[in-house]
């Protein structure tokens, strides 16, 4: 079954009833595997609950984590539209960062901020979006297989930037594998300081301009692609290539722009943890943001809000999840990993799952 | 000299996990599922084998519980894939990330170190065995140290992927009344549906096999080669072991080279580890890590020989509209 084929549910019970469902079924499973080790669900998804939401510094780090999980949805969503499956925004954001640090080290000693963070952004898209363009082109003219190209595109990044970061770009006199820290003016402002400029203040937690950057990104997906000519193009092929060809549309230039532009999404998220939180580049800073967008686009549906949503969930779940596992010495933070195995199983394997159920209950009601 | 036995010695055991994996997803692909869940079936069965290990202080139990783990997440795909007709790349990546959290999760609430298993005691390890005569003849010039360096001194484990596993899939694929239906099956579910297999039985078997072979090459890493579970222990070995597959254009002996090649690939990149060499000096090792992830793109991609993957993988097989 090919994404975004029409569905027999009414449109609002696929965008909640069926989500809600996905949700519930994966924190169900959760809950029991947390009974089973001794622990109480309930109490659990209390503290959780708290962690994430409960006060100042909490909420700041589940939105940090958000900005991360909308760029990295929203790449994901990208790809799904067009039909195909984008495993690998984990290897395009780590590039991203490439693009970013050589940037910021070519640049951070003679340019402005006004004029050094726009360069920092583009080169944050065209590095994602070259590591996308790569298995696009193979799938498109080649016809290798995007997935197993991208998946093993995810494992040539891992070993070009270990030798990156601990051959070329590492700070002289280091031990760690890391990039010596960028200047002043290539840091995306922090939220504390933006919001002390209007008065508002709120404790100091690594939330970026790049929570801004992410909610535009989620309007100019939005309008790009079900306002757009080239969105129309998209959803074509995403829903039925042999008709789009046929229709006249170069389906081969359709399927390599939407991986550069679900790359070029991916690397932003770079942006969010490179220039607005660690600001130098480390081994694996990418730390599974990339995997964690399949998860949030298919629960998402595959539409801005959803992804805002439910990158908002992941969010909350990373944040929680470790504060959960600091005050539960019997849960590890891989407790988020399971659940966000599960809504990938529930929402995106088992998709047939609920929805036959729901239909049959929708059309006896009528 | 001494130190090509010893590299071609750790090559065989190095693959051993490589090449079971391999057969696992050549069993799922050629009947028509793709497998990008061999890592996570890896993982989980190395956890599971470590645990009941340590628990019963048998290695054989060990493996049993690997495999049962391993084959519990096969039929978790398989219900996904052929019940379900859902994506099964997106079942592929939700068992990895199954794996991956709950292994910890588990090790944590069952063992309290870290989500790491305790250290097996040695009877509740495979061990190494040593062939009848290889002392004796281990000073004959040539055949002695290739049976003695090389052959002799792995585990059972080794023997059995070898000399048992490998023939008999080979023999079930190519010859076997299953493996006609399981290649018919992976390249033309329609045509075999009317000649009346079922498609759906068939996929299930395959994926039965594939999660007792996965089960088998977790457990090698656990119970045999670390000798303990450790969090993340297979580090992409089930993607490697899937490179290798689509290396051996999914036929058994060529996956099982693909398999050595890299195997070899990694061994060696181990002993060249800070070691200059003359005329080009120190190799990075991230420089021969990445041969096989980028053999695999060239060959997928035609530049380097052509691997053509079974026709109907990826794709539901839905009975009639």
């Amino acid at each position: 079954m090919k994404f975004g084929q029409p569905s027999t549910l009414p449109r609002w019970a696929q965008l909640t009833i069926l989500p809600a469902l996905n949700i519930f079924a994966a924190l169900l499973v959760t809950g029991l595997v947390t009974w089973l080790i001794g622990e109480n669900p309930l109490e659990c998804l209390k503290l959780l609950i708290h962690g994430a939401f409960g006060y100042g510094e909490g909420i700041g780090y589940t939105l940090f984590y958000t900005t991360d999980f909308i760029f990295t949805g929203l790449a994901v969503a990208a790809a799904f539209h067009a039909g195909l499956f984008n495993i690998g925004g984990e290897g395009q954001a780590y590039l991203a960062g490439l693009g970013i640090t050589l940037t910021v080290f070519a640049f951070d000693k003679v340019l402005p901020f006004w004029v050094l963070m726009p360069l920092c952004l583009i080169a944050a898209m065209a590095f994602g979006a070259a590591w996308a363009y790569i298995p696009a082109w193979l799938q498109a003219k080649r016809g290798s297989h995007i997935v197993v190209t991208t998946i093993m595109f995810n494992f040539i990044s891992y070993s070009l930037m270990l030798y990156l970061i601990g051959h070329q770009l590492i700070e002289p006199g280091s031990q760690n594998p890391t990039t010596r820290e960028f200047g002043q003016n290539a840091w995306m402002p922090a939220m504390q300081d933006i919001l002390a400029g209007i008065g508002i203040h709120i404790p100091n937690t690594p939330l970026n301009g790049s929570f801004f950057l992410a909610l535009i990104a989620c309007v100019a997906f939005y309008l790009v692609v079900w306002h757009s000519r080239w969105g129309y193009e998209l959803r074509t092929v995403g829903t039925n290539e042999h008709a789009a060809r046929y229709a006249g549309m170069n389906v081969t230039k359709i399927i390599v722009l939407a991986m550069c532009a679900s790359g070029a999404l991916a690397g932003l998220s770079a942006v969010n943890e490179l220039l607005g939180s660690t600001h130098r580049m480390n081994v694996l800073f990418t730390n599974g943001i990339g995997f964690v967008g399949v998860a949030v686009a298919l629960m998402g549906r595959n539409h801005p809000v959803g992804i805002f949503l439910s990158a908002l969930l992941f969010g909350a779940l990373t944040q929680g999840g470790l504060d959960l596992s600091f005050a539960k010495p019997m849960i590890t933070r891989e407790m988020v990993l399971l659940i966000e195995g599960l809504v990938i199983l529930f929402c995106g394997g088992l998709e047939n799952l609920f929805e036959p159920i729901l239909a049959m209950f929708f059309k006896r009601g009528k | 000299m001494e130190q090509w036995i010893s590299l071609l010695g750790s090559t065989i055991r190095v693959s051993t996990p490589l090449v079971l994996a391999s057969l696992a997803g050549l069993f799922s692909e050629r009947s028509g599922v793709v497998d990008i869940g061999l890592e996570g079936k890896m993982l989980t069965s190395a956890f599971a084998s470590a645990a009941a290990a340590y628990v019963t202080g048998n290695p054989w139990l060990g493996l049993m519980a690997g495999m049962f783990a391993a084959i519990l997440l096969s039929m978790m795909h398989a219900l996904v894939s052929v019940t379900y007709n859902g994506n099964q790349l997106i079942s592929g990546m939700a068992v990895n990330t199954i794996a991956s959290g709950i292994t910890p999760v588990l090790g944590l609430a069952w063992f309290q170190q870290g989500g790491n298993s305790p250290q097996l005691d040695d009877v509740a390890r495979f061990q190494d065995i040593t062939l009848p005569f290889a002392d004796s003849i281990s000073r004959v010039p040539v055949v002695g140290p290739i049976y003695s360096g090389i052959l002799s001194g792995h585990c059972i484990l080794v023997y059995l992927t070898f000399l048992v596993v490998l023939p008999v899939v080979t023999w079930v694929v190519y010859r076997s009344r299953f493996g006609l239906r399981l290649r018919a099956v992976g390249e033309n579910p329609h045509a075999a549906d009317t000649a009346g297999i079922s498609v759906a039985r068939v996929r299930y078997l395959a994926l039965l096999c594939n999660g007792m072979l996965c089960g088998m090459a977790g457990t090698f890493l656990s119970v045999y080669q670390t000798g303990s579970f450790i969090k993340e222990m297979t580090a992409g070995k089930g993607f490697l072991a899937l490179a290798a597959l689509i290396f051996g254009k999914w036929r058994p002996a060529y996956a099982m080279l693909g398999c050595l090649l890299f195997a070899f690939a990694d061994s060696v990149q181990i002993r060249l580890e800070g070691v200059p060499l003359p005329i080009i000096g120190e190799i990075p090792s991230q420089f021969i890590q990445v041969i096989p992830y980028v053999l695999t793109v060239l060959l997928l991609a035609g530049f380097v020989g052509r691997a053509v993957a079974p026709k109907a993988i990826g794709i539901p097989f839905v009975k009639s509209r």
